[in-house]
């Protein structure tokens, strides 16, 4: 009897050496959490007319642009925030926030070297290859640091092409009338809580215009990060590509550890004219906040794609691991005939992080087709819900929607949720919607086990597995840095 | 090569195995025959680590260094291999990745230098081509959509690139035809060598006539009750399980319970 009791002990033993290995693992998980020391200069908190006219005099704008700005947010100060995602949190003092931080440098930078060594090094540290010279994998990047887009590389090349990639204050002041015609266009500022407030005292984002019949020759990238502590994050993104053009656009999210949940209302704009196509991938990695749920970044986003031409099409792939809690839907509105609207995204949410998220497909046009694939992966306390619309227009002869909806729960405390809304006004179109709930198997553990793989990498291995089909969606050197994240976003989710 | 002392296991709470004595050593095949629910697939988890499965009592040394120590992709890397009754599927993993990640953790713990990927590929056709496997069996996810005969092959082919120090078989025999069977049994014969050795949990006898064994043990309601050399399968498959059960109580104790 004294051996029975002798192996159980050891058998304790080893899971909770296991348990502190995880947990090591777990807590040492937020690699992106530094903060970078230089001067920045921060607007005082709270917000009033006088902030926005502020931030729009920092960046030098026409009268025409502030005027927008301050129609957004007199428009703002009558709305209510959203209370029907499915998150939870305090009342946000939107009094109690800075609108406008940016790096104390020169106005205007002419290259690389006259950018702050400081903040380079932070890219570095990102992994963003900011260095002309390191561009050479055809990567070209607007990293947009607090508020202000710091360095956009590979403008030359692109400008051979008659492609604008550039900070949007930048387009503001240099290509106007294609900001009046697209701005607010998809997403105009009356449109939400949160699209409207970003109007008001959006900060900075990136600009794309593909000319006609232009195929963008390289991957176009935007790295943001929120550096300074109270800030919130506004940045303002717009694709145009006109006919026959495409692109391919990238978004990384990272932020520093704070123990304050700061908030960032971004919207994204995209527009198709007549066979054109955008690709826009996100790997959002915010700060999620600590194992108890403490800080993190509210990431409430706006995002709408707008086919406007036959046969164009929008494709939206997300990987979201970050964020304490993320609430954002990017949509497509399929006016043009024949035009495809495109949605595959895989969210996480470990610890006590929440997500709210899924798509909006509105076909208009007639034999439009769009597909939603979605994988909810809930671990620790995280509450994961899918929420999406597909509605079909009276005018939609033969639309097709295909959607899927797979959730993949890693413990008994985590929650997966699926709010699908169908709205069908035209009889000949076909709309389709699967959905599947499962806990990660123990017996397909085991079975990796078997064959000597660790618990851990047996995880990532399912994990990969269940998110395939999105991640082969992503251009390759993000689908391999996603699996990464993804991997450290759950390690030591089962024990 | 495996010393199995005195083994108590519980499933749910309810006692399976109720001490199993069983020596292995290099270079022997045994079977296990017993009726169902006697243990033989529970002895075939308790061993590989499955956590569903409870040691209560007893001991088991695996090359002289304690089973239980082990944690179940140790026991593996240390050479143990399970061929699943009821392969499992992974979905959006290819056959070969997971290999790959298998082989490699297995060497990396035997300090051996990872496989480079055309030395891989080479293994993989290599064996594939002894078990009669197509190439896109490889490239598949693992065993998502094979058919019951692919994924006991599938088992062998893993078997083959892995190359265990010891074997079991559990029930690989089921759901196979002839033609399966053989070419399955084909796959071990060609593996079966002085250096390994092999448990084989099987129902029927038809398997042994394509693996021969060196012993074979009747395991009923949780003991191995008798225990002889491969004529005992023959004898059993001509008598019947129920010819043990009548005998149970005279030969409990008239065999001692290893060879």
């Amino acid at each position: 009897m004294n051996e029975i009791k002798e192996k159980k002990t050891i058998s304790e033993e080893t899971s909770s050496d296991d348990m502190k290995v995880l947990d090591d693992l777990t807590s040492s998980e937020y690699k992106w959490g530094f903060v970078t020391d230089i001067e920045s200069e921060t607007a005082a908190k709270g917000l009033n007319e006088n902030v926005v006219r502020m931030i729009s005099k920092k960046k030098n704008e026409p009268e025409w642009m502030t005027e927008w700005r301050l129609k957004a947010f007199r428009y703002w100060q009558k709305m209510e925030e959203p209370t029907w995602p499915n998150v939870h949190y305090p009342q946000i003092n939107f009094q109690d926030i800075s609108y406008y931080s940016a790096p104390k440098q020169k106005p205007k930078l002419n290259s690389l070297d006259e950018v702050d060594p400081e903040l380079l090094k932070t890219f570095e540290k990102l992994g963003i290859p900011l260095e002309e010279q390191k561009l050479l994998s055809g990567v070209a990047v607007d990293a947009v640091f607090d508020s202000v887009s710091v360095a956009t590389t590979f403008r030359e090349t692109l400008k051979e092409k008659g492609i604008i990639f550039c900070s949007i204050s930048e387009a503001v002041k240099e290509h106007p009338e294609l900001i009046k015609k697209y701005l607010g266009s998809v997403v105009p500022y009356t449109d939400n809580f949160y699209a409207s407030l970003n109007a008001a005292v959006f900060s900075d984002g990136s600009f794309v215009w593909i000319p006609k019949g232009v195929r963008c020759p390289m991957e176009l990238s935007t790295y943001f990060r929120i550096n300074s502590q109270d800030t919130g994050q506004f940045e303002r993104t717009l694709i145009v590509a006109e006919e026959g053009a495409y692109v391919s656009y990238l978004e990384g999210c990272t932020a520093p550890i704070r123990d304050n949940n700061q908030l960032h209302a971004a919207v994204v704009e995209l527009v198709t004219l007549d066979n054109a196509e955008i690709k826009y991938s996100t790997v959002q990695n915010w700060y999620p906040g600590d194992k108890e749920g403490k800080g993190g970044i509210y990431n409430f986003v706006t995002k709408r794609g707008a086919c406007r031409g036959k046969n164009s099409k929008i494709s939206w792939t997300q990987v979201e691991t970050g964020s304490a809690i993320t609430w954002k839907y990017p949509s497509c509105i399929l006016q043009g005939d024949n035009s495809v609207g495109e949605f595959y995204s895989v969210a996480v949410t470990n610890n006590y992080q929440q997500a709210d998220t899924g798509t909006k497909m509105i076909h208009l046009g007639k034999n439009t087709k769009s597909t939603v694939v979605s994988k909810g992966i809930s671990a620790g306390h995280g509450n994961n819900s899918y929420r999406g619309l597909i509605k079909i227009g009276k005018n939609a002869e033969g639309a097709r929607n295909y959607t899927q909806c797979d959730s993949m729960l890693m413990s008994d405390k985590c929650g997966a949720h699926t709010f699908p809304y169908i709205e069908v006004e035209n009889e000949s179109s076909k709309v389709e919607h699967e959905a599947t709930t499962s806990k990660i198997g123990e017996d397909q553990i085991f079975y990796l086990n078997q064959r000597g793989i660790s618990t851990e990498d047996a995880v990532n291995m399912i994990v990969n597995g269940f998110c395939k089909e999105v991640f082969k969606e992503l251009p390759m050197e993000f689908a391999v840095e996603a699996q990464k994240l993804l991997a450290i976003s759950l390690e030591g989710s089962v024990g | 090569m495996l010393s199995i002392k005195n083994l108590h296991a519980n499933v749910d709470g309810k006692e399976i195995l109720k001490g199993i004595n069983l020596e292995i050593k290099t270079g022997e095949v045994h079977a296990i025959m017993g009726p169902n629910g006697s243990g033989k697939s529970t002895l075939a988890n308790v061993l590989t680590g499955n956590k569903n499965y409870e040691v209560t009592n007893g001991n088991v040394l695996f090359e002289e260094k304690d089973l239980f120590d082990m944690d179940p992709e140790t026991r593996a890397r240390e050479g143990m291999f399970l061929a699943f009754q009821y392969p499992i599927e992974i979905p959006g993993i290819s056959n070969a990745t997971f290999l790959k990640t298998a082989l490699n953790e297995i060497r990396k713990y035997n300090k051996l230098p990872e496989l480079t990927p055309t030395e891989f590929l080479d293994r993989i056709k290599d064996k594939a081509k002894v078990l009669g496997l197509d190439d896109t069996l490889i490239s598949r996810a693992v065993n998502v959509g094979f058919s019951g005969g692919e994924k006991k092959r599938n088992e062998i082919f893993q078997m083959l690139i892995l190359e265990p120090k010891f074997v079991l078989l559990d029930e690989t025999d089921s759901g196979l035809d002839i033609d399966a069977l053989r070419i399955v049994s084909n796959g071990v014969n060609i593996y079966r060598n002085p250096n390994n050795a092999f448990l084989v949990v099987t129902h029927y006898q038809r398997l042994l006539n394509y693996i021969q064994p060196d012993f074979v043990h009747v395991l009923y309601k949780g003991k191995i009750i008798k225990s002889g050399g491969k004529e005992l399968a023959l004898e059993l498959e001509e008598k019947g399980y129920d010819w043990i059960k009548t005998e149970e109580f005279e030969t409990e104790n008239a065999w001692p319970e290893s060879e």
